[in-house]
């Protein structure tokens, strides 16, 4: 057993990167994510840490460092929020298209104008295309453990993808916590050093990352780009079934397991359950256990990771379902929430499916609290009895 | 669909491409402007040897540099970067 201290979800992410053992570190300052690099460079200032800190003049930059700090053999980690994480978009399809095992703390917040730094999933998830793995947390021993599990997936020969670890802005990142730390010797033992697939520092067999590929075979290249998109795609598929092994194994090892792709919390006997991704997946739990005590029968999943997307793992959760509450932290603008669009069409390929409720709520930070999660799992139960569905994601809590 | 194919297998995970000389044709045609170096001025330093994006500076101590034209595409940094400015860049067309 680590040292258990209390700390925020910010350090919690700054403490896993150095238990990480993490060679290169290249990042931009932006609120709400500053603390956890400001925490990394006093680690790397006193001695504590022992890796080489970029200071860069912009997140593009700073993730343009990571990946060639990666393809150079090296276990790299940036952090960044909101409009940083937009800045790096290009840079973002460059780290995963290279195969850059890069690990990334986002902290999420709101995207302006008008500004606004408070929580809000629609940073990351505006990121969903580039080929990156997105774990959503609820807890800041989650950030931490999920951050060493990222590495091995990401570094896994059978995934080599980048991974961002989302938490929640203020409600994670500046908040206290108990904090188990894993020691470097015990993370050690789980995550061996970084082995890259080519070695670019061999001068004497030099290569050339990003040439040009034909959309056919031509010259000495038996495919064309379309083979290698392939391969992407692969690596985030083969993702989803490393990811089940090493939470296994984390849990042997350490003793903590906050689910895999999901986590499910009595959904087996439910009639409703409530899909929340992020901290509100913890306080839905509590929902649950009170409602429960009522006699409702609900049940709540946290959808833990959005890429690669746990399709599969969705429509067998939800058998058995007659309802399911999708809170989502975000919009789509002319659509609805993001995780309810990919949920349903997750189910559409069931011959009996479940209801599915869709509410946005908690944008730019407002505030939802337990009764509020308990208002939306009612409005379920309600829709059971008439089934009367309204096919819009409503916006729960909206001044009109 | 999901058939797995040796040809897929022996492919490493990302392109990549072994540097060769003239992989991308002769870039010597994509000049306007050429690097001619006075070789009264230049003290043999090297720094134009190492700037050159293209390797296209061929340098050796005893006889200093020498530009090769079908592969400098006339980007001018050598001319740039000269300490003793003994590299002029000469329209050519
Ligand atoms: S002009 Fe450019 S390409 Fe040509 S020798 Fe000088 S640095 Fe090299
Ligand atoms: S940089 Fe100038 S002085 Fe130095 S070797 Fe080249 S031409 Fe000569």
């Amino acid at each position: 057993m680590g040292k258990v201290i209390i700390t925020t979800g910010n350090y919690s992410a700054a403490y896993a990167a150095k238990a990480a053992k993490v060679d290169v570190v290249a990042a931009y300052p932006i609120t709400p994510q500053t603390s956890i690099i400001e925490k990394i460079s006093e680690f790397i200032e006193k001695g504590e840490m022992k890796a080489e800190y970029i200071r860069v003049e912009s997140e593009h930059s700073a993730m343009a460092a990571c990946i060639g700090a990666s393809v150079a053999g090296a276990r790299t980690f940036t952090a960044t929020s909101a409009h940083g994480l937009a800045l790096m978009h290009e840079m973002l399809h460059w780290a995963a298209a290279t195969r850059a095992p890069v690990v990334m703390a986002v902290v999420n917040r709101a995207m302006g104008p008008p500004w606004n730094i408070w929580s809000d999933h629609v940073d990351s998830l505006s990121q969903r295309d580039t080929g990156w793995m997105q774990f959503y947390v609820e807890s800041n021993q989650e950030i931490f453990d999920t951050i060493i599990q990222a590495y091995r997936v990401a570094e896994d020969p059978e995934v080599k993808m980048p991974a961002m670890i989302c938490s929640d802005a203020f409600i994670l990142s500046h908040t206290s916590q108990p904090l188990e730390i894993l020691s470097e010797e015990e993370v050690e033992d789980f995550l061996p050093p970084y082995e890259p697939p080519f070695d670019i520092t061999d001068v004497d067999h030099p290569v050339t990352h990003g040439n040009i590929v034909w959309p056919e075979p031509r010259g000495d290249s038996p495919v064309g780009y379309m083979e290698f998109r392939y391969l992407m795609h692969q690596g985030q598929l083969n993702a989803k079934r490393k990811i089940k092994e090493i939470v296994k194994e984390f849990e042997k090892k350490f003793g903590r397991n906050h689910g895999d792709l999901i986590e499910k919390y009595k959904v087996d006997d439910a009639d409703v359950a409530i899909v929340s991704m992020g901290a509100l997946a913890a306080q839905a739990k509590y929902v649950v256990d009170l409602m429960r005590e009522e006699g409702y029968r609900v049940g709540a999943i946290k959808l833990r990771v959005f890429r690669p997307f746990p399709d599969d793992e969705i429509r067998e959760v939800t058998k058995g379902l007659k309802a399911l509450v999708v809170a989502d932290r975000n919009i789509s603008y002319g659509y609805k929430g993001i995780s309810a669009t990919e949920i349903e069409s997750a189910l559409y390929s069931l011959e009996k499916r479940p209801l599915v409720l869709n509410f946005i709520m908690g944008i730019g930070g407002r505030d939802v609290k337990p009764e509020d999660q308990r208002k939306m799992i009612e409005a379920a139960f309600d829709i059971i009895e008439t089934g009367e569905l309204t096919k819009e994601a409503e916006w729960y809590g909206l001044l009109r | 669909m999901q058939s797995s194919s040796s040809l897929l297998e022996k492919l490493p995970l990302t392109p990549l491409s072994k540097p060769a000389k003239g992989a991308m044709g002769k870039t010597g045609s994509w000049r306007t402007l050429k690097p001619v170096i006075d070789l009264n001025k230049c003290t043999k330093c090297g720094l134009c040897w190492l700037y050159c994006p293209e390797a296209t500076v061929i340098f050796t101590k005893e006889e200093g540099p020498k530009i090769d034209y079908v592969y400098c595409k006339g980007c001018g940094i050598c001319a740039e970067e000269c300490p003793a400015k003994a590299i002029d860049m000469v329209r050519e067309f």
